[in-house]
């Protein structure tokens, strides 16, 4: 049969001219027919390959399927069975390495656009206020804590709501979403969306604390002395790294996570509207190349900055960001320094960084991440006329819940030690996942977690075996090095 | 939702509001803080604990009006809610029976030592509070301090009431009567602390402060607060807020408060006309 294949349906998105001034999201979507066609591009392999990549095994295929023929709500309902935060894993999960990398189809041409369509499926859904709570059974007469209403806390959250249990989140900040709303900016993931997949949570009954410091406000313990079967830690990035350099508490030197908190949740960029200020910038620097990194970059610039430069020590191919994201930034505008490491940042009388010394590198022998390691080059010295430095370099561990908590164990990096098969730590019925346990990840590999730490929980509090023999949990050595 | 149930006036620009807050009136000690959103389009300020109440569960906090979101805290009035309260954030204070201890608040600092003192007291210290303002006006705490302390020494700047001089001539003048000091905490702005840890350094004398920069979400995630403590990078909400003096970067602290200046001006500014214009 000599038909034309139908090559992978691009998604329309702003101009860059646009939008690398604006906060709006980037990506329209695909509207229906284009989603039609995209859709119909799979395959539907009869043992699905990019089902195994996906963190939270959604039936790729059938929601596929489902929006090939026209039943986009069925598609979107169909996700929901894997997957309660849908819009939300559209638009920020690594596709590119998980499901898409497996897909078929892509081993001759281009994958299935598979994170597109799962967008598509949850937005139709939503917009057109179709969103159902799925049916609670009666309650167990179980309860369960869940610290932190990040990607991990809400998906653990819905699964145990979805068997019937009692849930409460406990959330330190006074939004919920974790890193999906003081983390990743709005033109990446408007937070009306993270509002709107929180409440779907919500209405499954899961009762959300907030201003709740677990650590501070009440310990581990105290929550399972007061009727808590089950705790799930997932408190996620902790404190931040610096690069440990000269002139790094100069004022204009910033953490990314304060950086973007400032912006993304505490709306600096609405200032003065909202009270929370950000550094009026002219010339920035973004230390790092992950996706972090680029949220920092592309946010700097949308606040008004003239230039904008990634300083990466490394080269692109090590970068660990998604192409998309470095796409996206390099289109708006974004400089990339490679290769190049600031060894002090210079300051003014005032106390303000005014530049920034780096040297060149080159990559020598592989490290044990496997990537080359970069070597400075001698004499390679040179001077960036800055005001803004934005450390995106990764974060250690948060210390409030392992301080007040006896007994959890944690590795040396200060990460808790949890079973990767059931989020077990070495406290009895405490359990966790996401960033605290296994540094900076993704948002899928936390819900990835919380989806496995949610089933065990439910043994847990039920009663129930665990279904064969568990392997002791083994503290976790993969660091993610940016 | 926090409601204010109590409101008062304690000087020029300084007040006192009780607000209700039953887990923090609890479970926290000294040396602890909150962090306070007032509305949905506030930012989070940190403010010390300077008394709870469990049984009533509500906590006190004393501000001084210096910026847009502790000027618009001051017009709040009883019955009126501040939208988020957080804590208690911070490491308690290290309490235990030293012998004499010196508590020393400057200014909006006595707010703060108020809880200090009084549980130095409990634990069997000997407690000799100074507290000093730049005139009288502007002195806070006065009663509860006398009763949190062995003994109150009070100062003022400009000699308007109690001594003439400020704290740390108050202080000089008790190690010059021979008191045998076991530790120093001092509480106040920072070229305040600053001149304590310079003063008793020269006799050696442990001396530990509550420090107070910008801060964001207080639990360790953002390190908006990072200070210099012996020559490392610390980040007061987790760490903090309360350090060995003598090893603070206190030059680089006060940098690093007036990082947003401008924009803190500019609130001000718009703040003012605003409650001007409502006024008129």
């Amino acid at each position: 049969m000599a038909k034309e294949k139908t090559p992978r349906q691009p998604m329309p998105e702003q101009p860059p001219e646009a939008r690398r001034r604006n906060f709006e999201e980037v990506p329209y979507g695909y509207p229906p027919e284009i989603a039609q066609l995209e859709a119909s591009r799979c395959i539907l392999c009869k043992k699905p390959k990019c089902v195994e990549g996906c963190p939270v095994e959604i039936d790729i295929p059938a929601f596929l399927k489902m929006i090939r023929d026209g039943d986009f709500l069925g598609a979107a309902r169909k996700i929901k069975e894997a997957n309660a935060l849908p819009a939300i894993c559209g638009r920020v999960c690594p596709q590119e390495e998980q499901c898409e990398i497996r897909c078929v189809v892509g081993i001759k041409g281009d994958p299935v656009a598979i994170g597109r369509l799962e967008r598509f499926a949850a937005d139709f859904e939503r917009v057109n206020n179709l969103v159902e709570v799925p049916p609670i059974p009666p309650w167990t007469g179980k309860k369960a804590a869940i610290v932190g209403s990040g990607p991990a806390g809400l998906t653990v959250a819905g699964e145990l709501a979805k068997m019937g249990h009692r849930v409460t989140i406990f959330e330190a900040l006074h939004q919920p979403g974790g890193v999906l709303m003081y983390g990743i900016p709005e033109f990446r993931l408007p937070k009306s969306i993270v509002e709107a997949e929180v409440d779907y949570v919500k209405n499954m009954g899961v009762e959300i604390v907030y201003n709740a410091v677990i650590g501070r406000y009440m310990t581990v313990d105290e929550l399972l002395q007061n009727g808590y079967d089950s705790v799930f830690l997932g408190t996620g990035a902790g404190l931040p790294y610096f690069m440990n350099i000269p002139g790094e508490n100069l004022n204009g030197v910033y953490s990314a996570n304060e950086y973007l908190t400032r912006s993304n949740l505490m709306r600096a960029y609405k200032f003065p509207e909202f009270d929370t200020p950000i550094a009026v910038s002219r010339k920035v620097a973004v230390l790092g190349g992950g996706n972090v990194a680029m949220d920092a970059a592309r946010t700097a610039l949308r606040l008004g900055a003239e230039e904008v430069t990634i300083v990466y020590r490394r080269s692109r191919t090590e970068m660990p960001a998604r192409i998309e994201e470095i796409h996206h930034a390099e289109q708006e505008g974004i400089q990339f320094q490679l290769l190049t490491n600031p060894t002090e940042i210079l300051g003014d009388d005032q106390g303000w960084a005014r530049g920034m010394k780096c040297i060149r590198m080159e990559l020598g022998e592989p490290d044990s991440s496997g990537r080359r390691r970069p070597v400075p080059i001698p004499g390679s010295d040179f001077e960036m006329e800055v005001d803004t430095v934005v450390v995106a370099i990764g974060n250690g561990a948060n210390p409030l819940v392992p301080q007040s908590t006896p007994g959890l164990q944690t590795n040396k990096w200060g990460n808790i030690i949890a079973d990767e098969k059931t989020g077990a730590t070495s406290r009895p019925g405490v359990f966790a996942g996401g960033d605290i346990v296994i540094g900076a990840a993704t948002v899928i590999l936390a819900m990835g977690a919380g989806k496995v730490a949610a089933r065990a929980m439910h043994r847990f509090m039920m009663g129930i075996p665990e279904p064969v023999a568990e392997e002791t949990a083994k503290p976790e050595e993969k660091k993610v090095d940016a | 939702m926090n409601q204010i149930v109590y409101k008062k006036v304690l000087a020029a620009n300084v007040k006192e509001l009780a607000v209700v807050a039953p887990r923090i009136a609890q479970t926290h000690k000294a040396g602890q803080f909150v962090i306070v959103r007032i509305n949905e389009t506030g930012e989070r300020i940190p403010l010390t604990i300077a008394d709870a109440d469990p049984e009533a569960g509500t906590i006190t906090l004393i501000f001084q009006e210096v910026g847009k979101s502790t000027m618009l805290l001051g017009t709040l009035e009883v019955g009126d809610q501040i939208r988020d309260v957080v804590g208690p954030l911070g490491k308690p204070t290290h309490i235990e029976k030293f012998g004499t201890v010196i508590c020393m608040g400057g200014g909006i600092g006595v707010a703060p030592m108020h809880p200090i003192a009084r549980a130095m007291k409990d634990a069997g210290n000997r407690v000799l509070a100074i507290i000093g303002a730049r005139t009288k006006d502007l002195l806070i705490m006065e009663d509860r301090m006398r009763r949190a302390s062995d003994e109150l020494f009070v100062a003022t700047d400009d000699g308007s009431y109690g001594i003439h001089g400020f704290v740390t001539q108050v202080l000089q003048s008790i190690i010059d009567q021979g008191e045998k000091i076991a530790l120093v905490v001092a509480i106040g702005p920072v070229p305040m602390m600053n001149a304590s840890c310079k003063l008793t350094k020269q006799y050696n004398l442990p001396t530990v402060v509550s420090l107070n920069p910008i801060m964001v979400d207080g639990t360790g995630m953002c390190g908006a607060c990072r200070v210099t403590v012996g020559g490392k990078t610390r980040f007061v909400c987790v760490d903090g807020p309360e350090f060995d003096g003598h090893q603070v970067d206190f030059t680089e602290l006060v940098k690093r408060q007036m990082a947003y200046k401008v924009q803190e001006d500019r609130s001000r500014q718009m703040f003012l006309h605003k409650e001007g214009a409502c006024q008129a």
